[in-house]
């Protein structure tokens, strides 16, 4: 995978983002520090779909069964196996590893709305399979990883989970890991060719890349994205249940993507944040906040169809990846 | 949103319309975005702040609804009364959606940005569990109205309790004498497959042994079905009593199905109201269930025999003999749980009397004299019955009422005895640390 090598620009960019982010944790307020950790987690869950959506052009609505099978891979295997945290977070990861390829393997048998449509039939099955298995997973009263689980030592180095502090900086972590991760693989010769199937598959294939191997390695690294985000999230808050599989935790990261900007870096992160807060104030308001969100969305659309700072980039910024 | 925001700004400002105009956004700005702001301390006089963690939207919308109504309806008359500690009762809410995820921000949001005394409310199971935790990390007492055995059970944590609704194992275990005893002895459960049927699953077959009943079959219908007819094949014929609980949303096509099914020369039915809380018994295609026996919490009817504290709560709810909002007969309130919200309010308030509450430094205290409650006595504060609660697992016990669907009224034919209810106790979250 040969990368070309990123311009100061970008680097400062997403390492001011990173380093904004770090010095953020010593001042916001108690309340925006604990959401900001969530929204870094889930944004990752969003960059995992912008990999398949944003880069190779294939709209899954099946991505909570990557985004669970980090969170029950990580859940169960602490809670019912007893596993140490790095172990389950390890074993989160490696589940959406194995079932992304799986998935993609079979899934990629289709294009277009057809892949859409199977990739959906396969989280239903997914979510359905968590109530299957209810004995082991909770159903959708899920299961509790207790603060004493949480706690723990990694040789003399004393982690607390429960700590919001520990907690931030470990979303931070992996957020930043993820974040520049992406970076990388978009820019490097792989991250082109995805594009290039996006944008004209037969092309492509004409040129000589194998297209399937490509894509498949884009569902596999767009899975384990969202494992991680997963497995992160059970680990860090506490708990698995059945609601992280349904059909919503598929539309969400569409949404966060679409809103700050499919195939740009930091638009999951912006897109996550700003609908984070969008729903978070109006629904302080009125019951109908949903509404407020619709509208919100139409909006964006029709005024930034490229998303926040996919618009930004068409408008003031090209340079921006 | 009665915060007031104290932010003197700098000491020498030129008062022009731009300026000002500065002034008048950046003060909208920060009231938009409250957690940004320091609320100024609890007073003595202050307001003690209750965060309602509402089912506003979502799949508990209609209980959420009533919930709410039943918390206001409580407050008033707590507040009228002088309040806890002299202080008023300020309820805060916020909507989880009925979502777990969703669930667990808000307890957050109140912890941290609303800054409350306790987080109050919450009935779905799905919310709880995913709730509990952050409830116990930011260490704020949280009172569930929920009657899922989850926190019975001893898998919550230390501030999490329901003092105020007895929990399904307990419900479960009181009418199951009855069932064995009237309807028949060899049952067939239908109970939807998530965490409400799994307590049924798991709590009725040994409670109808114990009685000489069993359990001959059990069917489990998927959480995303429409249609029933193709399970009720699966129903031995030689069921005497078919044990039917909340099938969702889609509750009238079950019973219509059901109906199709059997003609006029079907079992015994008992169900749990939960699946027609704030639905009119006497909808069209509920016509089967007339003559069938139901499980209710509080009655959604008025009875001859009714106390005066339950017409005194039924009043002040506002809802009439029917169960439905006094003024509009379609609304039907969901009469068999919402009771649990006033009479969790009057043990949040005793325990607060207890323990001297002052404020959020008080909280351990707070759960240490909730645990310490033993009994509530039936009355204005707790007008569904007495009730006995035990400390260690977070838990109260009380009465059951069966009714039977006739002439299109819920009528209470049994009333069951607290000790119907008990089991053997296995949780006690008193060893876990505040």
């Amino acid at each position: 995978m040969r990368s070309s090598a990123l311009p100061p620009r970008i680097l400062v960019l997403h390492a001011g983002v990173v380093a904004l982010l770090f010095a953020l944790n010593f001042v916001l307020p108690e309340y925006h520090h604990a959401v900001l950790a969530r929204v870094m987690l889930l944004s990752v869950f969003a960059m995992g779909y912008n990999i398949l959506f944003g880069y190779t052009g294939l709209l899954s609505l099946g991505h909570a069964m990557f985004f669970a099978a980090g969170l029950y891979g990580a859940g169960l295997s602490v809670y019912h196996l007893g596993w140490s945290i790095p172990a389950g977070l390890a074993a989160g990861i490696a589940c959406g590893a194995a079932l992304s390829t799986a998935i993609g393997l079979l899934a990629l048998r289709t294009t277009g709305v057809a892949f859409m449509i199977v990739t959906m039939m396969f989280a239903q099955v997914f979510y359905l399979l968590t109530f299957y298995f209810a004995e082991w997973t909770g159903g959708d009263d899920g299961i509790v990883l207790s603060q004493e689980i949480r706690r723990f030592f990694v040789g003399d180095f004393y982690l607390n989970l429960t700590d919001p502090t520990t907690r931030y900086l470990l979303a931070l972590a992996i957020f930043a890991i993820v974040l520049f991760a992406t970076l990388i693989a978009v820019r490097s010769s792989f991250g082109r060719v995805l594009v290039a199937i996006r944008e004209n598959e037969d092309r492509a294939r004409m040129l000589g890349y194998d297209t399937f191997a490509n894509k498949l390695a884009a569902v596999v690294l767009s899975g384990t994205i969202c494992a991680t985000a997963g497995a992160a999230y059970a680990l860090l808050f506490g708990y698995a249940g059945s609601t992280f599989a349904g059909v919503q935790y598929s539309i969400l990261p569409l949404l966060w993507v679409l809103l700050g900007g499919a195939a740009t870096t930091l638009g999951p992160f912006i897109g996550t944040l700003f609908m984070y807060y969008v729903i978070d104030i109006t629904s302080s308001y009125t019951s109908a906040y949903l509404l407020i969100v619709g509208i919100a969305l139409i909006l964006l659309v029709l005024f930034f169809p490229k998303g926040i700072l996919g618009t930004i980039r068409a408008r003031w910024a090209g340079w921006l990846p | 949103m009665t915060d007031t925001i104290s932010n003197p700004g700098p000491a020498r400002l030129r008062l022009d319309r731009r300026t000002v105009l500065k002034g008048v956004a950046a003060s909208a700005g920060l009231a938009a975005a409250p957690g940004f702001v320091r609320y100024s301390q609890a007073q003595s006089a202050a307001p003690i702040r209750i965060g309602f963690q509402c089912h506003r939207t979502g799949i508990g919308a209609a209980y959420g609804r009533w919930y709410e109504k039943t918390t206001n309806a409580a407050v008033k008359l707590i507040n009228d009364a002088g309040g806890i500690n002299g202080r008023p009762v300020e309820i805060i809410v916020e909507d989880d959606g009925t979502d777990a995820k969703r669930g667990a921000e808000v307890v957050a949001k109140f912890a941290s940005q609303h800054k409350t005394d306790i987080v109050y409310g919450t009935l779905f199971s799905h919310v709880v569990t995913g709730s509990a935790p952050t409830a116990g990390e930011l260490k704020i007492p949280y009172y569930v109205v929920s009657e899922g055995y989850h926190v019975a059970s001893g898998k919550m944590n230390r501030y999490c309790l329901q003092p105020g609704i007895t929990d399904v194992r307990s419900q479960v275990t009181s009418v199951a004498p009855w069932i064995a005893a009237n309807a028949g002895k060899k049952v067939t459960m239908i109970f939807p497959d998530y965490a409400f049927g799994y307590d049924h699953r798991d709590y009725l077959p040994p409670a109808l042994k114990a009685q000489g009943a069993e359990v001959i079959a059990q069917i489990a219908i998927p959480p995303t079905e429409s249609s029933f007819t193709r399970y009720f094949p699966q129903i031995p014929a030689e069921t005497e009593v078919i044990y039917h609980v909340m099938v969702g949303p889609a509750v009238l096509t079950f019973v219509k199905e059901l109906g199709e099914f059997y003609g006029s020369n079907r079992p015994q039915l008992f169900g749990f109201i939960d699946s027609l809380e704030a639905v009119d018994i006497n909808s069209p295609g509920l016509e089967f269930l007339d003559g069938s026996h139901f499980w209710e919490g509080s009655p959604r009817y008025a009875q001859p025999n009714d106390s005066d504290a339950q017409k005194v709560y039924r009043a002040a709810v506002g809802i009439d003999d029917n169960g439905a909002a006094v003024g509009d007969p379609k609304d039907v309130s969901t009469a068999a749980h919402m009771f649990g919200c006033w009479e969790t309010l009057y043990v949040i308030k005793k325990a607060m009397e207890d323990s001297g509450y002052k404020g959020p430094e008080d909280r351990a205290k707070l759960i240490e004299a909730t645990e310490a409650l033993t009994e509530f006595k039936e009355g204005n504060e707790h007008p569904q019955g007495d009730k006995v609660f035990n400390g260690k697992n977070h838990q109260c016990y009380g009465h059951q009422n069966i009714s039977k669907l006739e002439g299109g009224k819920l009528n209470v034919v049994h009333r069951t005895s607290i000790e119907d209810g008990h089991y053997e106790v296995e949780a006690d979250y008193t060893t876990q640390p505040l």
